[in-house]
């Protein structure tokens, strides 16, 4: 298969970025998106045309969360459930044209290419992303007892892998879904009921802080999410929200 | 060099507790004037950077993707081992124990091997403490499946994604000590080089990989998370960045690096379908619990369906051979991942592979009779999904396809019982060290030992360490160490960038043609069948590789730049040494055992063959110099609570 590629490159966060135009051929429809991008940046260094496009990626079957490509519009491509790296060529059709964009969101700055900055999310976890537990001291994992469907709701939403594509599908770039599913995970279990009101006050005060938008519920986020996880975690962190207090910090009360 | 495993005294069972009594400790107010760096971000570094940012110790911790959530531990599906005994069928400290040596045939530390056991259910306490969503039963308590090479049900998960799950409980604890200031995050960062400083590991050079700016970092002690080597064969399971350079660093620095011929080859991956393939997906060998593994009797079935003219569905039960239940009726799918992958090997060198002839078959088929479509689904749900979109195969109607390839690296660099290197002060956890597996690591460990290692062990013995540290005072960054090691660094990167602005034009390659190049030597010499004439060649291949590489490699940009070439430029360079030095540990070591199979040395139906009585050592090797053979030193192993015994899983 052929394909012609119209590539956003920009050398550093700060210089303009641009549309570039590239021919590849002979892909097989085996050949995953990023071999094929593999492809390209071996023929552009082969024939010292310009510097090889710069793409996040790391394990390739799509559990990192590294890679993340806008594909034609659409953030991991056109293909429900997936990362960038399972996304396949048979998906495309012969002499097609592929416009390739890195997310595009304020709180995620472009560093080269397609390489975006989303050192963002970490620090919303780092806000109170997790249960506090210091190492040892901690009771025998079956003293609690947490009914089965309660454990599967807090793996699917735990199942998000932090690559950013809720906010890049989002129009105000919010970060609600990544959020929601942070605060659901631990909200849905015993261990994490203890700081529960503070972890989603301050959460959300770090999501705000950092530039990302408001959530209108148009749910792109999760028609475009590759783990697929629900808008129902938005309800649950709006839920958890008013129960804080509507984000009131309980300490200075 | 006398290698002093430093094993405390006293019986099997009891040696951790009395070590932990009468270990050195470190005063709380002590502990802040005590820097620590720690290098990469997976299970073993994100729970020793979290638990000794705990104990408040000021910690440094680095990785080279844009977070630390990202490291390849994350892509461990199927589970992690305890000896919990919650489903009553037998299990104990015990007999995790000598699984563990029995499954790494019988080439592991006893007293390793049995602490590690002896942690395992700490580690699940605590990662269900942290909101780890391990499967659970209808009752609330948590539920069990089985992995190779064990009789009983002891390996905790969540769905496939228990590594992910597992580093996600890690990574909000390293957060949390990030928020309190213990711990400072260098993302994006990669090791360079190690620093010594009078014998003592005291700093790293790195480079950001952002901007190429070479930074030094100074600590009282330095600890190797970094994985393991696996893609030096280029095709493996590892992630693509995944890389042993690191850990090459600290043993040209003095660190022995022990029984690097020693690969795991997993049995079931996806298998391999052309050239320009990047990475080779792993099926979770949970799914042996409930697949079963076959290829056609007939090799006119197999020729079929090599030609498409057959389907797998349209084999009947009697011409299909189930050939790990036939010869191993014991273990049947579920024996260890050395000898499953030797019996697909065995299976399609005869001639019954199916697909390119390199794969065979894992069924369902029975398992969705028998338990119904939904429950394999629930089971195993994300895997078929991934398999279904790699390969555009539905496994609930048609077997997948799956084939061995590199995964897991049981050697690593030397440590004690300490997880201290040779050189005082630097610690090597997880996959990077050598200690627990022997010469095969059986399923569901690997995440077992990283949480062992960064949990429970360093937290406490590199306070035996660090304990005199406290009269030494801050580590200067700025000495003639640093200095030069800084300097080298340079010298490595411009020595690089110089090949290909020497080399004439239209004569360069890239660095993936010489890495495709050197893993395809590997895996072809010195991957699932080694003998003297393969591991000859192979040493002779790769050293007029090397060659090609330093005068046809070239490098695009400056180092100033974010420059993935440059980065996998340097990894590989490192790969050609580690490369002749694995291939010296398998020439020398004239036995076979777990994932080192000699085909001189195997039984007559074609197992392993072992020789105890030369070979039960630790091979631990010393960096010579570039282009020098390294020299061994041994460290005998010695089993006094185990019968050695041959290993058979029939």
């Amino acid at each position: 298969m052929n394909f012609t590629l119209h590539i956003w490159r920009q050398e550093n966060a700060r210089a303009k970025g641009h549309f570039e135009t590239y021919k590849v051929q002979n892909i097989s429809t085996e050949c995953s998106f990023l071999e094929m991008l593999d492809i390209l940046n071996e023929s552009l260094l082969n024939d010292h045309i310009a510097h090889p496009v710069c793409f996040d990626n790391d394990c390739r079957e799509g559990i990192c969360g590294m890679c993340g490509l806008y594909i034609n519009g659409r953030p991991h491509g056109n293909d429900d459930g997936i990362t960038t790296c399972q996304l396949h060529m048979r998906k495309f059709n012969d002499g097609d044209d592929i416009w390739i964009e890195p997310w595009r969101a304020k709180p995620f700055p472009v560093i080269r290419d397609l390489v975006v900055d989303r050192t963002a999310f970490d620090k919303i976890i780092q806000a109170g992303g997790y249960i506090s537990t210091t190492t040892g001291g901690v009771p025998d994992a079956n003293s609690i007892l947490i009914p089965k469907h309660k454990a599967d709701m807090a793996m699917d939403a735990a199942a998000c892998i932090g690559c950013g594509a809720c906010v890049a599908a989002c129009k105000n770039a919010s970060a609600m879904l990544f959020v929601s599913a942070k605060v659901s995970h631990l909200a849905l279990l015993p261990q994490g009921q203890v700081e529960a009101a503070d972890r989603v006050r301050k959460m959300v005060c770090k999501m705000d802080e950092l530039g990302f938008g408001s959530c209108t519920n148009t749910y792109a986020c999760e028609a475009e999410c590759p783990k697929q996880i629900k808008r129902q975690n938005i309800a649950r962190l709006n839920r958890q929200w008013i129960g804080s207090g509507f984000g009131r910090d309980r300490k200075t009360e | 060099m006398n290698l002093d495993s430093k094993i405390p005294e006293g019986p099997l069972a009891e040696k951790w507790t009395n070590y932990k009594a009468h270990q050195k400790l470190v005063n709380p107010a002590n502990k802040r004037k005590i820097n620590i760096i720690v290098v990469g971000t997976g299970l073993a570094g994100a729970s020793a950077a979290a638990s000794l940012g705990a104990l408040g110790f000021k910690v440094d911790i680095f990785c080279i993707q844009d977070s630390p959530r990202r490291a390849h531990s994350i892509a461990a599906q199927g589970g992690i081992n305890a000896a919990k005994n919650y489903q009553n069928d037998g299990d104990s400290i015990y007999r995790l124990f000598y699984d563990t040596i029995k499954g790494g045939d019988y080439r592991a530390r006893e007293a390793n091997v049995y602490r590690l056991a002896e942690v395992s259910n700490n580690i699940i306490d605590q990662c269900v403490a942290q909101g780890v969503p391990f499967a659970r039963d209808y009752g609330g308590t948590l539920d069990n499946r089985s992995f190779g090479g064990a009789q009983v049900s002891r390996t905790f998960y969540a769905r496939g994604q228990t590594g992910q799950q597992l580093l996600l409980g890690a990574y909000g604890a390293l957060s949390r000590e990030i928020a309190r200031g213990t711990v400072t995050l260098h993302e994006r960062h990669e090791m360079m080089d190690l620093v010594v400083v009078d014998g003592r590991a005291r700093g790293i050079i790195t480079r950001n990989l952002v901007n190429g700016e070479i930074e030094r970092f100074a600590a009282h002690a330095v600890v190797l998370a970094t994985g393991g080597y696996g893609n030096i064969y280029y095709l493996s399971t590892n992630a693509m960045n995944s890389n042993g350079s690191a850990a090459w660093q600290c043993h040209k620095k003095g660190a022995l690096f022990a029984n690097p011929c020693y690969v795991q080859i997993h049995p079931t991956c996806i298998p391999v379908h052309g050239d320009y393939q990047s990475k080779l997906t792993l099926m979770s060998e949970s799914l042996r619990n409930d697949g079963r593994i076959w290829v056609p009797k007939k090799k006119e079935d197999a020729e079929a369906i090599r030609a498409k003219k057959l389907k797998p569905t349209d084999i009947a039960e009697e011409d299909r051979d189930y050939y790990l239940e036939r010869r191993y009726p014991a273990f049947g799918n579920l024996v260890p991942r050395d000898v499953a992958s030797r019996a697909a090997k065995e299976r399609c060198d005869a001639g019954y592979g199916v697909g390119t002839g390199l794969a065979v078959y894992l069924d369902f088929a029975d398992a969705i009779q028998r338990l119904g479509r939904d429950v394999v689904e629930q089971r195993y749900g994300n895997l078929f999904q991934m398999y279904q979109k790699i390969t555009d195969d539905n496994p609930y109607e048609t077997p997948m396809m799956i084939y061995p390839a590199i995964h897991y690296t049981m050697g690593g660099i030397w440590v004690d019982y300490e997880l201290q290197t040779t050189i005082p002060g630097l610690f090597a956890a997880g996959e990077a060290n050598f200690s627990d597996h022997g010469a095969n690591r059986l399923g569901a460990s690997a995440l077992m030992q990283g949480l062992a290692d960064g949990y429970f062990v360093l937290p406490y013995t590199m306070q035996n360490y660090l304990s005199d540290q406290i009269y030494v005072g801050k580590i200067s960054a700025d000495t003639p160490e640093f200095d030069k090691a800084e300097q080298d660094v340079r010298e490595r990167i411009n020595k690089l960038f110089e090949v290909g602005q020497k080399a004439a034009a239209g004569t360069t390659k890239t660095v993936d043609h010489f890495q495709k190049a050197l893993g395809h030597i590997m895996w072809e010499y010195v991957g699932m069948a080694r003998n003297t004439e393969s591991l000859t060649t192979a040493k002779k291949l790769v050293c007029e590789l090397e060659e090609e590489f330093w005068k046809e490699v070239s490098i695009p940009g400056k180092n100033e730049e974010m420059n993935p070439e440059l980065e996998k430029g340097l990894r590989t360079a490192d790969n050609f040494e580690l490369a002749r030095l694995m291939i010296q540990d398998a020439l020398h070591r004239e036995e076979s055992c777990g994932g080192h199979f000699r085909t001189e040395h195997q039984t007559e139906d074609g197992e392993t063959q072992r020789d105890d009585e030369h070979f039960m050592y630790v091979g631990a090797w010393e960096y010579q110099g570039h282009d020098v053979d390294e020299v061994m030193s041994k460290e005998d192993l010695h089993y006094e609570y185990i019968q050695i015994a041959k290993r058979n899983y029939k």
